[in-house]
């Protein structure tokens, strides 16, 4: 029987020497949510997903997958661990050398011995469900932003993962793009019977969406809830976030010297 | 005056904590290089793109060094009349030095960028973390089958370069100039020694592979993830692999010829 807590985080503390990021962060991931994580730009929102995958550890506290600490394993067990995992970066960050269909195959080429029939079947399956199996052969360069992002989201689910992060997959994408990978990340997180983490800051997807959504600010959880909770939230920098105001507990001004006194009047 | 010194610490600093980076990064390529030998497809790939691809430069510099290594040698032997020596000259400066040292200032040019621009740009488009990601490693899929393969390379280019570069002087001396062939190629099968003069060069060509490739590696696995942070690692790498080839090769001929 699996666990159905399959990510927490627990007191997470991280920072680099001229700057703390996260306080004190605690969250929980349970199998089969979409689960956002949501907050403004330079919050750590994607320190969150690179500590989970293990690239960066923790000043303090502990991020927990499927039971195992990630900081305190070594370099065979976190590679364990990323096999359960599944990333699609901000840019796609497909391999430029290697064809669509070469991109797909690579993890599994990596982690199995299939033969090359196996692996043909296979990846024109990943890729057909993200609607791109007529683009096997391009090359990563004669991709759209939106096609790049679904070939890659097709990596990402290569070796079926049993966690899908997802960070910032709206970024830079037409209204069309963005609907199709909303869908392609619910439709794929069911399917596959994964966790969803996706790290946003687009609101009116997300809450159309997410089954549960983490607020950060100031490094830590500012609020959290399900998206009809948090539209209802009185808090006031969730109304400032959701409603899109200029100013508000987040302020519009980066911290700065009197105005008066910048200017030498 | 305090500053002046503080900044001569903090760059000093920088260099030293640099070096001992490139040189982690170096036994971490030799740790994971069993894992890339595995699929010993990827060093060759690398070797075709460092190699092969570097023959047109290679072949074309070596022919005009040797030709005008011909013409000053001619110009200079005659003085004494001892112009049938020109095929040692020749033989010899080709081998001992401007193959090897030529050839891995031209390898840094042409293939050491590329190498750096390239790591540079796959970690700034996150490709090195996807791979991470993956539960694969940078090192053992992409670093070390291009160290492997400039290490085979440089030697082998090396070598060429010598060979051609001697065709080159023949082609000035003999044809050209009218030197005697008999005694071109005689002079120079007599004076040119296998265990002395060509393994020596061989050795020579082998550090500066180690040496151009791990700085192009190295600069390019710790660029700064931007446009302005992967041109400057790329300059950097010609510059660090030039000097570092003229000093080695300071080094390695002083101990060649007191042993």
């Amino acid at each position: 029987m699996k666990k159905d807590l399959i990510v927490s985080i627990k007191d997470l503390a991280f920072g680099y020497a001229e700057r703390q990021i996260h306080r004190k962060i605690n969250m929980n991931f349970h199998r089969g949510k979409v689960v956002a994580i949501m907050g403004g730009s330079g919050c750590g929102k994607t320190t969150i997903l690179r500590l989970i995958g293990g690239q960066i550890k923790p000043n303090s506290g502990q991020v927990e997958v499927d039971g195992k600490i990630v900081h305190e394993q070594g370099r065979k067990g976190i590679y364990e661990l990323r096999r359960k995992m599944g990333m699609l970066f901000q840019h796609g960050a497909l391999f430029s050398d290697l064809s669509v269909y070469e991109n797909v195959a690579f993890p599994i080429r990596e982690h199995t011995d299939l033969n090359e029939a196996v692996i043909k079947d296979l990846v024109l399956m990943k890729l057909n469900a993200v609607g791109l199996r007529g683009a096997h052969n391009l090359m990563p360069t004669e991709l759209s932003g939106g096609m790049a992002r679904r070939v890659a989201l097709a990596r990402a689910v290569a070796l079926d993962p049993d966690i899908i992060m997802y960070d910032e997959p709206f970024a830079g994408l037409d209204p069309i793009s963005m609907g199709v990978i909303c869908d392609l990340i619910r439709t794929l997180n069911d399917a596959l019977g994964a966790t969803s983490i996706i790290v946003t800051h687009d609101v009116t997807e997300t809450f159309a969406f997410a089954d549960y959504i983490y607020f950060i600010a100031d490094g830590i959880v500012a609020a959290e809830g399900s998206p009809s909770d948090l539209k209802k939230s009185q808090l006031p920098f969730v109304k400032q976030f959701i409603h899109s105001e200029k100013d508000g507990p987040v302020p519009f001004h980066y911290q700065a010297n009197e105005y008066i006194s910048d200017l030498g009047l | 005056m305090i500053t002046f010194f503080e900044n001569i610490g903090r760059g000093l600093r920088l260099k030293i904590t640099r070096l001992g980076a490139a040189t982690r990064l170096f036994f971490t390529i030799i740790s994971y290089s069993s894992e890339s030998f595995k699929r010993f497809n990827l060093t060759i790939r690398e070797i075709y793109f460092t190699g092969v691809l570097s023959l047109i430069i290679i072949i074309v510099s070596a022919f005009f060094v040797g030709m005008v290594l011909g013409l000053q040698g001619y110009y200079t032997l005659q003085k004494y009349g001892s112009s049938e020596a020109i095929g040692v000259l020749v033989a010899l400066a080709l081998v001992r030095e401007l193959g090897p040292v030529v050839t891995a200032l031209l390898f840094a040019g042409r293939a050491g960028t590329a190498i750096t621009a390239e790591i540079g740009l796959m970690k700034a488009t996150e490709q090195l973390s996807a791979m991470e990601m993956m539960a694969v490693s940078p090192v053992a899929r992409i670093v070390a089958p291009r160290f492997w393969a400039g290490i085979i390379t440089m030697p082998l280019l090396a070598s060429i370069f010598s060979m051609v570069g001697i065709i080159g002087g023949y082609v000035v001396a003999v044809p050209i100039i009218g030197v005697d062939e008999g005694a071109f190629w005689s002079q120079m099968q007599a004076n040119v020694d296998f265990s002395y003069d060509i393994v020596n060069g061989f050795i020579k060509s082998l550090v500066f592979g180690i040496a151009c490739t791990i700085i192009a590696l190295f600069e390019g696995y710790d660029a700064p993830p931007t446009a302005e942070g992967v041109s400057r690692a790329t300059t950097r790498t010609v510059v660090t692999s030039s000097l570092a080839v003229l000093g080695l090769d300071f080094v390695l001929t002083s101990f060649m010829l007191t042993v």
